[in-house]
């Protein structure tokens, strides 16, 4: 039998802080959230802000110890054998995450000496991968924070398949980028699925993105996963024709509504 | 049935891989002083100022000359080791805090590389640099006040700053884990660490003039030994002193591990609260 590449059951994360000297506020960013990925599979993830899709990405990225429930990566622990996880995950987030002054290459290279590529392999691959997103070559040695959001979402998208992960998790990888490069980055992540023995899930709030890229879409409302399920049973399921009314349909709410001062509190929390 | 990751984890990809990572912390602090150059210079220009201010007082106490030399040497081994210390509680304290300013913490703590890989590699890249940053303060106040070392031993003097250095990457790693429980005040704990122990060791005094329960407290401090044997060996062309190497020695093999273990506390708490991010 084959192992999931995610196995999720009844996931939990609390989050608290300090309120005067003595007291603690608490917020359940996940709350007994449970789900499998199957290998190879593209699965999104809709939420709003606050709704604990980046909670879920940190937690399946070792960042994060959770109060409750298990989370496996090809039957590995998270949590009790995060290292053997490491070398299998990687991330893309909203926020391309660089050391600003270093170029493209020196902060892909830093990347893959912390799995193991030696110089001579970088070299040799380093180029290779930038060439594949598109990052035009007289522009490796700049300092990233010259660049572009969109540039420096490829490079991000280069560092995370440069360590040849077999689980990607991209937490709002086109969020805040022009459509231009929006497009680039979609083109690029169905171009991971074609060849690349890659699983993928994919955090984002942006619906059309998660249509047209996934195999299933989940909605986390406030931490609970209201479902998860191929695009077309979602839309049977609550008998509307738009993932924007499903929204509206599993929560009572449209997906710009204005968020109360729980889900503001959540956000800030998380 | 797992994912077949067997050749990642036989022994012998496991150690090529932590040291290719240990490398990797190296190299890219190589990567970050030569893109802050400038920044660094400036540094380096603040610290022979502040070193001048220092070794300037023994030209006002009203001394005959060769013991005005003496006094000038002693505080100047002070002054450049308060710098050496300075640098390597800086770079391994700020192991998080500034992978946190820049923004690359996440991807830095979740990559797959030990964490007491990941801090053995700031603490090399720390002494490394250190050393060479020690070397021109010392050098330049040296040549700018005209202090006479016709007896220095200076391999000596590096060799007992090394075998220091284990110690003080130790005490640095304890304080390395300040800004990961708290992002806004950890780091200048960390200085509050350094200060402490420079204060207690006698940085430009001997020890003996503290009042006595400060005196034990040097006992247990590496920079009492590393400050004693280097003004011997500045002044006096002394070699490694044994009474110098064995508590350094001692110090370091026991410091290094709480440092690890303290570290280890500290992250596990940061992920459970979820402070193991940008944004603290």
């Amino acid at each position: 039998m084959s192992v999931s590449a995610v196995e999720v059951r009844d996931l939990e994360k609390v989050f608290s802080r300090r309120k005067g000297l003595w007291h603690r506020r608490k917020r359940a960013a996940l709350n007994k959230v449970s789900f499998t990925i199957e290998r190879g599979e593209c699965v999104a993830i809709l939420g709003q802000n606050g709704s604990g899709k980046s909670t879920l990405v940190r937690l399946l990225s070792t960042l994060l110890l959770a109060d409750g429930g298990t989370a496996e990566v090809f039957g590995y622990d998270v949590f009790k054998e995060a290292r053997t996880v490491r070398r299998l995950v990687n991330r893309v987030s909203v926020e391309a995450s660089f050391f600003k002054r270093m170029s493209a290459a020196e902060n892909l290279s830093y990347a893959a000496r912390f799995y193991g590529m030696g110089p001579s392999e970088t070299r040799r691959e380093i180029p290779r991968i930038l060439q594949r997103v598109g990052f035009p070559p007289s522009r490796r040695g700049e300092a990233m924070e010259n660049l572009s959001r969109g540039m420096q979402q490829k490079v991000a998208l280069a560092r995370a398949l440069l360590t040849s992960p077999v689980l990607l998790l991209l937490d709002e990888p086109t969020t805040g980028l022009d459509p231009r490069s929006k497009q680039e980055v979609q083109t690029f992540i169905r171009e991971i699925r074609e060849r690349h023995d890659s699983t993928i899930l994919l955090c984002t709030h942006d619906m059309k993105e998660a249509e047209e890229l996934a195999d299933r879409v989940g909605l986390l409302d406030r931490g609970e996963l209201l479902f998860l399920e191929p695009v077309a049973a979602v839309l049977e399921r609550y008998e509307v024709e738009t993932l924007e009314e499903a929204f509206f349909a599993a929560t009572g709410r449209t997906f710009e509504d204005e968020k109360t001062e729980d889900d503001e509190e959540r956000e800030v929390f998380a | 049935m797992s994912v077949d990751v067997t050749q990642a984890f036989t022994r012998r990809r496991i150690v090529r891989d932590e040291l290719i990572g240990l490398f990797g912390v190296v190299e890219r602090n190589l990567y970050l002083t030569k893109r802050y150059l400038l920044w660094d210079l400036a540094f380096l220009l603040w610290t022979v100022a502040n070193t001048l201010t220092i070794v300037f007082i023994a030209r006002g106490v009203g001394i005959a000359p060769a013991a005005r030399n003496e006094l000038e040497t002693k505080l100047l081994v002070g002054g450049v080791i308060w710098a050496f210390l300075g640098i390597i509680f800086e770079i391994v304290t700020e192991t998080v805090a500034w992978e946190r300013w820049e923004g690359t913490i996440e991807y830095t703590f979740m990559a797959p590389v030990s964490r007491p890989v990941h801090l053995i590699g700031m603490g090399v890249y720390a002494v490394i640099y250190g050393l060479v940053r020690a070397a021109l303060v010392f050098f330049a106040v040296v040549v700018f006040i005209g202090i006479h070392l016709p007896h220095a031993n200076y391999g000596a003097a590096i060799a007992l700053l090394g075998i220091a250095s284990i110690s003080f990457i130790g005490v640095g790693m304890m304080t390395a884990v300040l800004p990961l429980i708290s992002p806004e005040k950890g780091t200048q704990l960390g200085f509050v660490a350094q200060g402490l122990m420079l204060v207690v060791s006698g940085v430009y005094y001997p020890v003996n003039v503290l009042p006595e329960w400060m005196q034990w407290v040097a006992k247990i401090s590496p920079a009492t030994y590393a400050l004693r044997g280097n003004r011997e060996q500045i002044l006096n062309g002394a070699g490694l002193a044994w009474a110098d190497v064995w508590p350094l020695l001692v110090i370091g093999a026991f410091s290094i591990p709480i440092g690890l273990s303290v570290f280890k506390v500290g992250e596990r708490y940061a992920k459970k609260r979820g402070k193991l991010k940008r944004s603290g």
